[in-house]
């Protein structure tokens, strides 16, 4: 009897001997040289394989960051400038810090604003909806509201209102991974710079018809008036195709367009005071009081020394109109 | 290959095509057919007569659009389509019924066909003739095969297998002589080929009354022949399949296996154009649901708003819960009852709540019924799955290009889950992918070209 057992543990030892000496051959033999430092970019990685970076994963990743030259094109926007200052500091690059960024609902055709017009039954995807038609309400731009995007962000930073029918984004869990802007084939969904405490300004609205077709569809659409462009003393507001854009790197919240804004498409979030309509509108009167003024003093100063009598009196022709 | 049988629910066949009064405004588009809008060629302000030609084609895959009224130009602005997608549209205000001299607006058959076959396709082109079965591609392209395709028969779609449709049937009977000679022009313009007038066996007046017209007539080479009943049978491939046994390739032209389908329509507006020098102005429309009291067959004028003729039929019943621009197989909702018919409009279906619920999605048990039905040899349940996923690579893998939205799987499948739905997103996701291949092979090609010549 304990011969048989003391033949087992042998036999058995044995051969775990021989196959590990064989193992170890083979792994020495066909050992993949692989750059050590993948690892160490992949262990400081936020591991969520959100693929917001581009790539099929944060392994991927990390391949690809030591690969490239150098991180310009590389950016985990999960991570954000914490994670790309540890990734650059192990490879040895130099990094620059981008603004965080979060992802903007750029739409607030609410239920009241943008009536339906026709009753969607069918599939609830966005995707499926927008292959079939322009969507039940008149607006064709506009969120559809089957919440694709609800379901493409992996860190649930993306609600349904169901009051409103838009998606709410929480920006404290918002990792700006792009992947509702993927999602969305209206394209509703931008990301934006934070913007400092998180205050941003920003056109709520995307629809690109002209004013009255855009504001019959829905009472809170960008109709391209344009006023917020000529309110802006930053040069921020483009208005192209009827549709105004501020751009986030030069605007400087002021808020002076979202309280001229007629139909209430400009957005401001995160302010710390309610915005006072009223007294801003009343500064734009004074400020555009006293350019005029200036316009006119200095119209009067060229007339005491006509240069060119012409230029001269058609100046005085506009100043006249404007009076009128 | 694949189909099914779904219930044909032909209520109105008894209904004779009436000709709808005229709408006091109608609303022209100029994106009726499949390649390039047409351009328009009148201002506003403009008096035009009926027949006149309101757009001109803006490619080579393009169509002549006519006026279909006679009037005044009110305007020409976007407007939304069936679908609330913006079009240009000219709108005209109708003065009166004047039409423009030439055209012969009497019944006698005209059966003598011009000798030149140039003049012929040329005056299918004038008259802005598009294949009316749905697909609306213009019928003269269709008809000028590339070099090196040789057709062998021509195949006239009668089969009108979409459930509830009946405007083809109505027009083989009532117009049975005019279909017959378009179809004996058509054989004449490819070549004397053979010619076969293809309808289902559940229209046996009409299957009669053509056979009746081609004997009187005294064509040779052109036949009826009975088809059994199957949906979508009166789709191009599968028609040619069960007419000639010859399957199309995925991505080929019918004519890659000599075959060149018109619709029983098409070969009426052909007669149109070529004998009676009519262009395409007005087209049969069905007007049909179970929740609808008064059934019928109209005439009705290009560019008619919805809501006109629906109107003139007394109005919408309260029952109606959603209304189809086609038959229920293939047809789309509509989605906004002020726009306007279009060459293409062939049905309206008015259906109940009851009809159009849809059932509550459960899992696939992998039954195999939707590649059973399937037509073009599928796999519904595969490609679901990888648009689900936005898979495009392995959908195109897959030939999720080659779904012609029949709706058969969607119709078999039992545990309702919305194949088609995802697979028509499939679908515009690799046909576009495969454009934007060309379009950039044709870039290379032209720059390798360039460079060539720099060279030289």
């Amino acid at each position: 009897m304990l011969n048989i057992i003391i033949w087992t543990i042998a036999v058995v030892t044995v051969l775990g001997l021989l196959l590990a000496l064989v193992l170890y051959l083979v792994a020495k033999k066909f050992k993949v040289e692989e750059d050590p430092r993948i690892d160490e970019v992949e262990k400081v990685m936020p591991g969520a394989n959100c693929g917001g970076c581009g790539f099929a994963g944060c392994r991927a990743f990390a391949e690809a960051a030591v690969k490239a030259p150098n991180l310009d094109k590389n950016y985990c926007p999960v991570g954000g400038n914490d994670t790309m200052a540890k990734v650059a500091a192990i490879l040895g690059f130099e990094v620059q810090a981008k603004a965080p960024q979060v992802a903007v609902v750029r739409c607030n055709g609410n239920c009241e604003a943008r009536p339906k017009v026709n009753e969607y039954d069918g599939y609830a995807s966005c995707f499926v909806k927008s292959t079939l038609y322009t969507g039940d309400t008149g607006c064709a731009f506009g969120c559809l509201g089957c919440g694709d995007c609800v379901a493409a962000c992996q860190f649930g930073a993306l609600s349904m209102n169901p009051e409103t029918g838009l998606p709410v984004v929480d920006a404290s869990k918002c990792t700006a991974c792009g992947s509702c802007v993927k999602a969305c084939p209206k394209r509703v969904i931008e990301l934006r710079p934070q913007g400092p405490r998180g205050m941003r300004e920003f056109v709520s609205c995307i629809n690109k018809d002209k004013g009255p077709v855009a504001k019959k569809a829905c009472a809170s659409a960008c109709i391209g008036c344009g006023i917020c462009a000529k309110t802006c003393t930053h040069e921020a507001i483009v208005v192209e195709n009827n549709l105004a854009y501020i751009d986030p790197a030069k605007c400087k919240l002021c808020r002076e367009c979202e309280a001229m804004c007629p139909t209430g498409a400009i957005h401001g979030v995160n302010f710390p005071k309610p915005l006072d309509k009223d007294a801003i509108k009343e500064r734009i009167k004074i400020r555009q009081q006293k350019a005029k003024e200036q316009a006119a003093a200095a119209a009067a100063a060229a007339k005491e020394a006509p240069v060119n009598p012409v230029a001269s009196e058609e100046s005085k022709k506009k100043e006249d109109k404007k009076d009128e | 290959m694949g189909g099914v049988h779904p219930h044909d629910n032909k209520i109105s066949r008894e209904c004779r095509i009436e000709p709808l009064p005229i709408a006091p405004t109608v609303y022209i588009s100029v994106a009726q057919h499949i390649g390039a809008p047409s351009v328009p060629v009148v201002a506003v302000g403009d008096k035009v007569k009926v027949g006149q030609v309101v757009a001109e084609p803006g490619g080579f895959v393009g169509a002549f659009i006519h006026s279909s009224v006679s009037g005044t130009v009110k305007s020409i602005a976007p407007r939304a389509d069936l679908a609330g997608r913006m079009a240009t549209h000219i709108e005209i205000a109708v003065e009166g019924d004047e039409w423009l001299e030439g055209i012969d607006r009497s019944e006698t058959l005209v059966t003598a066909i011009p000798e030149d076959k140039k003049a012929i396709l040329d005056k299918i082109r004038q008259g802005g003739v598009v294949g009316l079965g749905g697909a609306t591609f213009p019928t003269h392209v269709k008809l000028s095969p590339p070099p090196g395709s040789k057709c062998e028969r021509v195949i006239i779609n009668g089969c009108e297998c979409e459930p509830y449709l009946t405007s083809d049937f109505r027009t083989l009977l009532e117009k049975g002589e005019q279909v017959v000679v378009g179809a004996a022009i058509l054989k004449y313009v490819m070549g004397g080929v053979p010619c076969t007038i293809a309808i289902e066996e559940n229209k046996p007046e009409a299957i009669e009354h053509i056979r009746e017209v081609i004997a009187r007539l005294g064509y040779e080479g052109i036949e009826v022949m009975v088809m059994k009943m199957r949906y979508p049978q009166g789709g191009e491939k599968q028609l040619i399949d069960a007419v000639m046994g010859r399957q199309v390739g995925s991505g080929a032209l019918p004519i890659s296996v000599g075959a060149v389908v018109q619709n029983v329509a098409t070969a009426l507006a052909v007669y149109d154009a070529v004998q009676k020098n009519k262009p395409i102005i007005d087209n049969s429309v069905t007007i049909t649901g179970q929740c609808f009291p008064k059934q019928a067959n109209l005439l009705v004028r290009v560019g008619t708003p919805l809501r006109y003729i629906l109107d003139y039929l007394g109005g919408i019943p309260a029952e109606a819960a959603k209304i189809i621009s086609g038959g229920p197989m293939m047809g789309r909702a509509v989605a906004n009852l002020d726009a306007a018919t279009v060459k293409g409009t062939g049905a309206l279906l008015l259906l109940t709540e009851a009809q159009t619920r849809r059932a509550p999605e459960s899992n696939c048990i992998r039954c195999g019924k939707c590649a059973d039905a399937c037509p073009m040899g599928l796999e519904p349940f595969l490609l679901n799955k990888l648009a689900r996923a936005k898979d495009w690579e392995a959908s195109e893998a897959n030939a999720a290009q080659d779904c012609i939205e029949c709706g058969c799987c969607l119709y078999s499948c039992p545990a309702h889950i919305p194949l088609l739905d995802n697979i028509r997103v499939a679908k515009g996701f690799v046909l576009g992918a495969i454009r934007n291949r060309a379009a950039a092979a044709k870039a290379a090609a032209e720059a390798a070209k360039a460079s060539a010549d720099a060279k030289k």
